[in-house]
């Protein structure tokens, strides 16, 4: 276990949390339009996290050839951070358009 | 002119990193295909108007981006904590607001509504002229729209 290994295994794990964290969202949460926020959100800082902590471990031992696959997977992330929302936004408002109904919250739970 | 150059810049870099061969024929033939895209198609990666400098929309940029990070990982937290509570659904609240921004240039309003989709618990819906609708998953989380993040972008991509 060197240093490097150690710090990029901070990052790997807490993505992994958040894309844990995204999935039980993605079964707990009642409806379509909920289920996006657990399902776009967590899995874009999840998948950065990831993708940083992949550089990271890649980069031993260090010479230029991992460091272009450091740079291409940072490069990866970098779509990640652009598209995610983009496609998050798209999918939002095409089921908007379509009439999908929101899940509203019940006036009284508990009488 | 100013545009040519910044996209072949980037195309570039792209090509370099992507190859990854320092030989001169890779190293040439990059040139020429960033040249043809530079020419052909400059404006599509820059949106070409001279009363904005470009550097200074990426120093803005630059300056935006951490903290639109932090951001992102508290309200990531946020969300985290109502997936894994107990009674979640009564701490969710979903609705639609819609609000008006003073925010004028289009990449301004853009990164705007790129920047609330990130931030988890807010989706932008729509972007109609100055007027977003957003759907937020809790009432707090909606509360502080627009707020300090139009604030930040004003400053950051806003002629002042």
């Amino acid at each position: 276990m060197t240093i490097l290994t150690i710090l990029s295994l901070i990052p790997i794990l807490l993505g992994l949390f958040f894309f844990l964290v995204g999935t039980i969202g993605i079964l707990r949460l009642p409806d379509f339009y909920t289920r996006l926020h657990a399902a776009g959100k967590c899995d874009s800082l999840a998948a950065e996290l990831m993708v940083c902590g992949i550089a990271l471990y890649n980069l031993q031992p260090f010479n230029l050839a991992n460091l272009l696959v450091s740079a291409k997977l940072l490069l990866i992330g970098a779509f990640i951070f652009v598209v995610s929302p983009t496609a998050t936004h798209a999918i939002t408002e095409a089921a908007l358009v379509l009439g999908v109904k929101p899940w509203k919250r019940p006036e009284k739970r508990y009488p | 002119m100013k545009t040519r150059v910044a996209t072949f810049t980037v195309m570039l870099i792209f090509w370099v990193v992507l190859s990854g061969m320092f030989d001169a024929f890779h190293l040439s033939l990059g040139v020429v295909c960033c040249l043809l895209i530079a020419y052909f198609s400059h404006d599509l990666l820059f949106y070409g108007d001279n009363r904005y400098p470009l550097g200074r929309d990426l120093l803005g940029l630059a300056a935006y981006t951490p903290w639109l990070l932090y951001e992102i990982v508290v309200a990531n937290l946020q969300v985290a904590y109502i997936v894994l509570h107990p009674r979640m659904l009564e701490l969710i609240d979903p609705h639609v607001i819609r609000f008006k921004t003073r925010l004028q240039r289009p990449i301004a309003r853009v990164t705007f509504g790129q920047s609330i989709t990130m931030t988890p618990g807010t989706i932008t819906v729509s972007i109609h002229d100055d007027e977003f609708s957003v759907y937020a998953l809790t009432r707090s989380g909606s509360a502080s729209l627009p707020g300090e993040m139009e604030v930040r972008i004003a400053k950051a991509l806003e002629p002042s």
